[in-house]
């Protein structure tokens, strides 16, 4: 049974998928990480929730309109925030609720939980469809096109925002353009990990890569490697054991970083001795 | 001779207190400009201004002979020492990474190693930024200024919290940037001693602009010299 899970197509597509997700959540969770922006991946999944429920409502592919409410209402937020000064926890908070509540009053109206709403709340990666595939390979290799092509920018305004402003980098477009690709980076995931799970995959790797990196890049690939061995790991160990996958990747990268803070402790006291 | 900076009538208000209140002054194409004035005098809401962090001011401001509302390009030619640069302490950014960050071309390697060792910080390139003590930090973010190849730089108070050994090899660095590269340089600062040492030209901002002119016509006046002597001294009573 444990090498015939490899000849499975939907095992494939789950893989593939699966290290995509990997590879663009830590790299754009990296980003929220160090703007101290952690749990705004997890607003946006809250919104998206919203989102799913009115398509499940209006029978539009849930995850369409997912696409539309999270990123349209993380920029509101974020142009809120912005405008009325209101701190970056408090936003996240709002956006939060927000999206929580209007999807419980859709799912409400339209008749109660079913089972799809269960498979985007706790993931669903043995289902992708070939097309689900396709889609995440093509936004993942766009999000990481734009990040390549505007590295220095990016990096620039999350390290210090004033001193990237009087360089010339129009800082405020590229924080929209952070929250557009986080809002797209946490729909993208949900197949994966579901809603309720998502901002683990956006902070515990990098966390745990910031430990152990110098520069930046050394960091982001760090990331991705724990990312990529947590959600592989994950998916395979959930189907042999038949548990849920969502919690098995996540519980996989938690361990990568109790490991990496038991080393790390370990270190710091043979030094102080 | 080229104008650099031109600043006209330059008032900022905020709601209950004018930080700069007419102020008006010129700095010249090689200008070694030190600004000196207690804290609170307005030294760096008069950066924010000239930087376009704050454009709430009355008044102009020009850079190259064109107005600073008009167009941002000034920018690429200025580069900004902060007071003490803001950042988490754990931000995994190596000295290399910290310099080329922002730079829009592929960067000259063989320049950036240069200025790396113009500043003595050659051998810290891949640690981290924030393992370096303070002095080191600094070096780190002049060079930055420079990788740009600016034609003014403007630092605001940049030493503060720095170790005196650190501090004599940055203001050597400054002098040099000056005389050899002509580069233009505002500077604001609490220490008299070494704005006598450095700077040609004198700015006495205190919200007003009490004197701006040579440095040598600043320290010959005494009255001026023990007024603002006295300032930074309760100044300096006043942070023990």
């Amino acid at each position: 049974m444990t090498f015939e899970i490899f000849t499975f197509s939907f095992m494939h597509r789950a893989i593939i998928s699966g290290i995509a997700i990997a590879i663009l959540c830590s790299v754009v969770g990296l980003f929220l990480v160090l703007r101290r922006y952690s749990l705004f991946g997890d607003a946006i999944a809250h919104s998206s929730f919203g989102g799913i429920a009115l398509g499940l409502m209006a029978g539009i592919y849930p995850l369409w309109t997912a696409y539309g409410v999270s990123i349209v209402s993380a920029l509101i937020m974020t142009r809120i925030k912005d405008k009325f000064n209101i701190s970056g926890d408090a936003s996240i908070a709002v956006l939060l609720s927000s999206g929580i509540a209007v999807g419980l009053v859709i799912i409400g109206l339209s008749g109660g939980f079913t089972l799809d709403i269960f498979s985007f709340l706790f993931g669903s990666i043995l289902l992708v469809s070939v097309n689900d595939t396709i889609l995440i390979l093509s936004l993942t290799g766009i999000i990481l096109i734009v990040i390549l092509l505007l590295y220095r920018q990016l990096l620039y305004s999350t390290f210090n925002e004033e001193q990237a402003k009087v360089s010339g980098i129009p800082v405020e477009k590229i924080n929209y353009l952070i929250v557009f690709m986080a809002g797209v980076t946490v729909v993208t995931s949900i197949q994966l990990v579901g809603v309720l799970l998502i901002s683990a995959l956006f902070v515990i790797p990098n966390v745990t890569a910031i430990m152990y990196g110098k520069g930046f890049k050394q960091t982001a690939i760090i990331s991705m490697s724990f990312s990529i061995f947590s959600v592989v790991a994950g998916i395979l160990v959930s189907y042999i054991f038949d548990i849920t996958p969502a919690g098995t990747i996540v519980l996989f990268a938690i361990g990568i970083l109790a490991c990496t803070m038991g080393i790390k402790s370990v270190g710091l006291l043979s030094r102080h001795h | 001779m080229l104008k650099v900076v031109e600043i006209d009538h330059l008032t900022i208000e905020y709601p209950d207190v004018k930080a700069i209140d007419d102020v008006s002054f010129t700095v010249n194409q090689g200008d070694f400009l030190g600004i000196i004035g207690p804290n609170g005098a307005g030294k760096s809401t008069l950066f924010a201004a000239m930087l376009s962090l704050n454009t709430k001011y009355k008044g102009t401001i020009k850079f190259f002979g064109t107005d600073i509302r008009k167009s941002k390009n000034y920018l690429k030619e200025i580069g900004y020492v902060p007071q003490k640069p803001i950042f988490e302490k754990n931000f995994p950014a190596t000295v290399n990474d910290v310099v080329k960050m922002g730079l829009q071309k592929e960067s000259d390697e063989n320049k950036i190693d240069e200025i790396l060792q113009q500043l003595w910080i050659h051998e810290l390139s891949e640690r981290r930024i924030g393992e370096l003590s303070g002095g080191q930090q600094q070096r780190v973010f002049i060079a930055k200024a420079l990788v740009n190849n600016p034609k003014v730089l403007i630092l605001d108070e940049p030493v503060t919290g720095i170790d005196q050994q650190s501090i004599d090899l940055f203001y050597s660095i400054l002098k040099e940037l000056n005389s050899k590269q002509n580069i233009t340089i505002i500077w604001s600062s609490h220490d008299l001693d070494a704005v006598n040492k450095l700077a040609n030209h004198v700015a006495c901002l205190n919200r007003t602009l009490f004197f701006h002119g040579e440095s040598d016509d600043f320290f010959k006046n005494d009255d001026l010299v023990k007024q603002y002597s006295e300032a930074s001294m309760q100044e300096h009573m006043h942070h023990h």
